[in-house]
């Protein structure tokens, strides 16, 4: 019998042959370094013998595990679990969405907006509004919607402002324990993937976050988008929220590759206002962000009011006849 | 086969309006003190506002039963902390701890609409305005509640501060002296009793500054 060695880094096969029967067994493991020593001998039909011996890394499930527990957990606000998601008490009820429907419809939390970043030559470009809107009644006009994570790396804000402010905090947390372990930066690619894992968690639970990861790490800009469908998607031009369909206007007609840091924070700033001038649910200030090899810098801060009349200025009518004062007999 | 949708609701609304005002060196934080349920008033004097650390005062309207426990969670929370730093904690500390209390309620949250109102640790006012599940920002004034619309465009046209994410920054907190701001909250309130059946009674009003607290009240409407 031959016996034929091999090192598999990928995926094992394993074949089992009895009597007449084969039956296939198949390991596909993914994303994992399998060092293996695989003995298997030459497949003619006959019954023989074969050894594996495999060594697997330890599959880390925890970011995809359900934090939230069933019922009504101990309270966790006494510990202080930092690297575990956090444990949420639960309605005791059998309609759970129903209850969430309604909860949300009474509480009204702020959302609506419009948010945008861009990858080009000289980095990545992020802009947002600073509106927040509860149904028809707008409850601030000076949000914060791009979240400073750390001093490399931004975050947007779109849709619940609570659920996008605590689970980007929650984020800078993690990548800043990520760096103590490791002793250096997380990588853009590692921060959208820890976000969405935990997003994913809680599917169908009723978050609503339309969030953009970007950042410069080693491997220069990075830019990804991530939401509470579990989705995350890596790209060189996004825009999320209500607005985004005016802002993709005007990005797309004036992106290029090319642009420089003034050129391309004009085009930021100019998609943001036109997406306030149409969208009812955004508006206040066009903030305007720039992350670069050096980290994020903030290039901009204007009122989108002013940004209109500095765009269109009134101009004097020009008056073909002018009314006197009647002379009185 | 329809489903028998519940008849009973853990919420209620006790109605009610806060306002806060940051000043350069004072806070004004304000709340009306009628507790409602439906159309009937259940009390003329109950006090809203809550002492949260000697420069933290928080002022919720909503539901007072969830506004109730919220608080009693934060002044533990508070005493832990003291226990632990050996001082007292600081007002954007106080704020970033509300805002995680009521996410950690997100799936059954807070039926509470909450206005911190302090002075930080340079001795500014700061006023923090939340939604019910922890959304929070720092701003130059606030209005919560049934009456909060009624207000908001008030002091929008009285205090409009430049926002704070102009750049170059600009101070958000309010020009006004301490007591043109006490009175302006007056004034507010007895607009908001005219319009909103849930405001009325009395405006219980705290006033912080560098010498300490003070407290006023002021009637209002009782119809």
């Amino acid at each position: 019998m031959n016996r034929v060695k091999y090192r598999i880094s990928w995926f094992i096969v394993v074949q089992e042959i009895t009597s007449s029967n084969t039956v296939v067994r198949t390991f596909f493991l993914l994303n994992q370094r399998v060092n293996d020593l695989v003995d298997i001998s030459q497949l003619k039909g006959f019954r023989f013998e074969f050894s594996l011996s495999v060594e697997i890394m330890k599959l880390d499930f925890s970011g995809l595990e359900s934090s939230a527990p069933l019922y009504g957990g101990s309270n966790e606000l006494l510990s202080d679990g930092f690297s575990a998601a956090p444990s949420f008490d639960l309605p005791v009820t059998s309609d759970f969405d129903g209850f969430q429907k309604n909860s949300i419809q009474m509480v009204k939390p702020a959302k609506g907006t419009t948010t945008l970043a861009f990858i080009f030559k000289e980095g990545v470009m992020v802009a947002a509004d600073s509106r927040a809107s509860m149904g028809g009644y707008i409850s601030s006009q000076s949000v914060k919607k791009i979240i400073e994570i750390n001093p490399y790396m931004l975050g947007t804000m779109a849709g619940g402002a609570a659920d996008c402010q605590f689970w980007h905090r929650n984020l800078g947390i993690k990548c800043r324990l990520h760096e103590l372990a490791n002793k250096r930066r997380i990588s853009v690619t590692g921060a959208s993937k820890l976000l969405a894992n935990i997003l994913y968690s809680y599917r169908g639970m009723g978050l609503s976050v339309g969030t953009m990861i970007a950042g410069w790490d080693e491997k220069g800009p990075g830019l990804y988008y991530v939401d509470s469908e579990g989705g995350r998607l890596k790209g060189t031009k996004f825009s999320v929220g209500s607005g985004s369909p005016y802002a993709y206007g005007v990005l797309d007609s004036g992106y290029k590759y090319d642009l420089t840091v003034d050129e391309a924070a004009e085009l930021a700033r100019r998609a943001i206002y036109h997406a306030t001038f149409r969208d009812g649910a955004s508006g206040g200030v066009a903030s305007v962000y720039h992350v670069g090899p050096n980290g994020w810098t903030k290039l901009s801060g204007d009122d989108v009011g002013e940004l209109h009349y500095s765009y269109y200025p009134v101009e004097p009518a020009i008056v073909e006849q002018e009314m006197t004062e009647a002379v009185v007999a | 086969m329809t489903k028998e949708h519940a008849n009973w609701s853990p919420y209620d609304n006790n109605g009610g309006t806060c306002v806060a005002i940051a000043g350069a060196d004072y806070c004004v934080i304000a709340a009306d003190t009628r507790m409602s349920t439906g159309y009937s008033i259940l009390t003329r004097d109950y006090s809203k506002i809550c002492k949260l650390a000697d420069k933290s005062f928080m002022a919720s309207s909503g539901f007072q039963a969830d506004v109730k426990a919220l608080q009693k969670v934060l002044s533990s929370r508070h005493l832990i902390y003291q226990h632990q730093h050996n001082k007292q904690m600081s007002c954007p500390a106080m704020a970033q701890l509300l805002s995680n209390t009521l996410y950690y309620k997100r799936f059954f949250p807070y039926y509470a609409f909450n206005v911190l109102g302090g002075l930080d640790s340079e001795g500014k006012g700061c006023v923090f305005t939340y939604d019910a599940v922890g959304s929070y920002e720092r701003v130059g004034y606030s209005a919560q509640g049934s009456g909060a619309t009624l207000i908001t465009p008030f002091l929008d046209n009285q205090l409009k501060s430049p926002s704070p994410l102009l750049l170059p920054a600009k101070d958000a907190v309010t020009p006004l002296s301490e007591a043109e701001a006490v009175d302006l909250v007056k004034t507010c309130f007895a607009s908001a009793t005219e319009r909103d059946i849930y405001t009325g009674d009395s405006v219980e009003i705290i006033i912080l500054n560098a010498n300490g607290v003070r407290h006023e009240s002021e009637q209002l409407r009782k119809d």
